[in-house]
């Protein structure tokens, strides 16, 4: 019995704890309680459901619906007016604008270049790390799968990083990528010469892909883990009965096993990658010049950083952005699709 | 005792390693060695001195050099080790440095001055945590301003969220109304919008609302989630419909039920947003880069962006804010780790 006594006094004081955020909630509840009430008697009890409903969608509509919309107005729009009814109607002028290129291939060529650089530099960034990503989170989901020691230790090394944030993340490396930094007090010591990671454009690329799968590879990791697990432990006891070689039930059973999970992560991985922004934009800040210029370090320049905001630019890169975002979740939707079916 | 041994030595073959396990275990530890080191090198790097973080080759550990007050000598002066002439050892303060001449004392007898060749020299260093790291941004910048922003968004936003998006909830896994799908849809809908295709609109209504530079202006973009509102509405689905039926036998009026009955027995789902939220506030970074251009109204993310512009040269300063940054960060999951990880496995995101 006596054992058992810290234990009603730990809850007691945990209810304590929850008590000074309930009770001014409970008490504004309360409060609410009579005016819904008196409308739950006007309306009905069945079209309460709207009353529930309403606090979400006006926020939707106010945050999410209504500026969809006013993007469009925006890109069709000229002038350096904030307010639509400022703004005069241009047509398709913005994008003929954004996309008017000598060839796509070279930046250069376009008179927006920044916004092409942008393209080039998120395509790039995209590639090199949603393979890596991937290829990365699937040996470690492989290898924390195995029968180890001190598996959820090992989860949480990977995982954590996820919950740190990009200004976090990208001081952290940027304190160990300078000039002076760890990373080249190790080179240095080996008989190397220092190198300017930040300011060599190849480098600088390197190192926002490095950086940021260092920081996100744990949440992809979590999600092939779980398919993972999901594969039926007999499975894997018949091949080894039949003394399968290891690469082979891996090959076989585990991977296309796998396969649902595996485009879950490809195609979160490739949304996220194109909306890259964060991480890059505290670690290089674009450069060194635009090496590292996202397209969404663009759209954020054109329409608040820069000496003359131009809001109608920036919303027509936005709206190409969306297309490319909307065309990612589609194709989504028919990959998650075949996994209901399957 | 035994089992737990084991247990923790069990391998596909007991008894004998197969390559893979060793290669396993390779890859762990350069795991933890690339996960764990950075973030440990930010933590010891903070403690050290301006001097400190200047050296190169860096030291392991926050090591200053040892100062000590003499008598005549208004500052404290360095310690050195220095090899005499005669090639005895001692330990003596420097006073100045005059070109390649140390002009020195010996503690314990100032009087007295000593001229050495400055290479003859070493400096006598001590472990030291340098605490002024962390206290003086406290009086010399805004930073405890960012600190305070920072939990008022992240506490006032989650509070808004938890509230609106489980009355929505409610109303779609309790209810049969007409416009369901539509309301469903739509919801699906804004789960593929992200801010940073609608930046610009948000920010002309947020103008219109005339809440640019105040925290308003952060929180309520992202108050209503179709992420909450889908992970606490498959919650609710699960909860019985008897309960709810009896509860309006009995009289309860509907927002008695949502606010007594239902809520409480969603407290799981619950924790789970508020954890997500509180994470997603505390690290939000575009959106209030974009819309808070006023010092006064900065989060700490923010603060400490312009921090970074700002005090090149003070890695000493900016260090340790981003320290005190990751800290509430680093709590949370240590106490909530596994409400995270099952959260992400089962709804897929962030």
């Amino acid at each position: 019995m006596a054992s058992d006594a810290p234990i009603p006094a730990a809850q007691a004081e945990r209810a304590g704890a929850a008590n000074l955020f309930a009770a001014p909630l409970a008490v504004l509840m309360r409060l609410i309680d009579r005016p819904m009430q008196v409308l739950q008697r006007l309306i009905g009890e069945r079209r309460m459901a709207y009353v529930f409903l309403l606090p979400n969608l006006v926020f939707f509509s106010l945050f999410v619906f209504l500026p969809l919309i006013i993007n469009f107005v925006f890109s069709v729009t000229g002038g350096a007016g904030l307010f639509p009814s400022e703004r005069p109607y241009v047509g398709a002028q913005q994008y003929a604008y954004l996309f008017d290129c000598g060839s796509f291939l070279d930046p250069s060529s376009c008179r927006e270049d920044h916004f092409w650089r942008g393209v080039s530099n998120t395509a790039r960034f995209t590639v090199f790390q949603v393979t890596a990503m991937v290829l990365f989170s699937l040996l470690t989901a492989v290898v924390l799968n195995m029968k180890i020691k001190a598996r959820g230790f090992f989860r949480a090394v990977y995982f954590f990083p996820v919950l740190l944030s990009p200004v976090v993340v990208a001081l952290t490396w940027k304190w160990i990528l300078q000039r002076d930094g760890l990373l080249n007090a190790a080179i240095t010591s080996l008989g190397g010469e220092r190198i300017l990671f930040l300011v060599d454009p190849s480098w600088a690329m390197f190192w926002i892909v490095f950086v940021s799968i260092w920081a996100h590879m744990g949440f992809y990791t979590l999600i092939l883990l779980a398919g993972l697990q999901a594969i039926p432990a007999d499975l894997y006891e018949a091949a080894e009965m039949d003394a399968t070689p290891r690469w082979r039930v891996f090959w076989r059973i585990t991977l296309p096993l796998l396969w649902p999970n595996m485009i879950v992560v490809i195609v979160l991985a490739l949304i996220r990658g194109v909306q890259t922004f964060d991480e890059v934009f505290v670690l290089t800040g674009g450069g060194p010049g635009t090496a590292t210029l996202m397209v969404v370090h663009y759209i954020y320049e054109t329409a608040f950083a820069n000496q003359v905001q131009n809001f109608g630019l920036a919303a027509a890169a936005s709206v190409v952005l969306g297309v490319v975002l909307f065309a990612l979740t589609l194709a989504q939707l028919a990959a998650s699709r075949r996994k209901g079916a399957a | 005792m035994n089992r737990i041994a084991r247990m923790a030595t069990a391998r596909r073959n007991p008894g004998h390693w197969h390559w893979t396990d060793i290669a396993a275990y390779a890859y762990l530890g350069l795991g933890v060695v690339l996960m764990f080191g950075p973030v440990l090198w930010l933590g010891l790097s903070s403690f050290k001195t301006q001097a400190g973080l200047l050296e190169f080759p860096p030291s392991l550990l926050p090591m200053s050099q040892k100062e000590v007050r003499v008598e005549g000598h208004a500052q404290p002066l360095p310690l050195f080790e220095v090899t005499m002439e005669d090639g005895s050892k001692r330990v003596l303060a420097q006073v100045r440095r005059i070109g390649i001449q140390a002009q020195m004392v010996d503690p314990a007898n100032p009087g007295q001055s000593i001229r050495v060749p400055i290479d003859k020299r070493t400096p006598v260093r001590e472990f030291k945590l340098a605490t002024e790291n962390y206290t003086e941004p406290l009086e010399r910048f805004a930073f405890m301003r960012f600190l305070w922003n920072s939990v008022f968004v992240t506490v006032v936003a989650t509070l808004i969220t938890l509230v609106i998006n489980s009355m929505a909830a409610y109303a779609l896994s309790i209810y049969e109304f007409r416009g369901k799908t539509a309301v469903m849809l739509m919801v699906i809908g804004t789960l593929m919008i992200p801010i940073t295709i609608i930046l610009v609109p948000v920010y002309l209504v947020i103008t219109e609302l005339g809440l640019v530079n105040s925290l308003w202006a952060v929180i309520l973009p992202g108050a209503a989630t179709p992420t909450g509102v889908f992970l606490l509405r498959q919650y609710m689905l699960t909860l019985p419909r008897d309960l709810i039926e009896a509860a309006r036998m009995d009289k309860a009026s509907e927002w008695q039920i949502y606010w007594r009955i239902v809520m409480p027995l969603a407290m799981p789902a619950l924790a789970v947003l508020a954890i997500f939220s509180i994470m997603w506030r505390w690290n939000e970074f575009l959106w209030p880069l974009a819309v808070l251009t006023k010092t006064e109204a900065y989060t700490l993310q923010i603060g400490l962006n312009a921090f970074q512009g700002e005090l090149q040269t003070q890695w000493h300063y900016l260090l340790a804010m981003t320290v005190v940054t990751l800290l509430p960060v680093a709590l949370v999951f240590v106490f909530l780790q596994r409400f995270i990880t099952t959260g992400i496995a089962n709804t897929g995101m962030k």
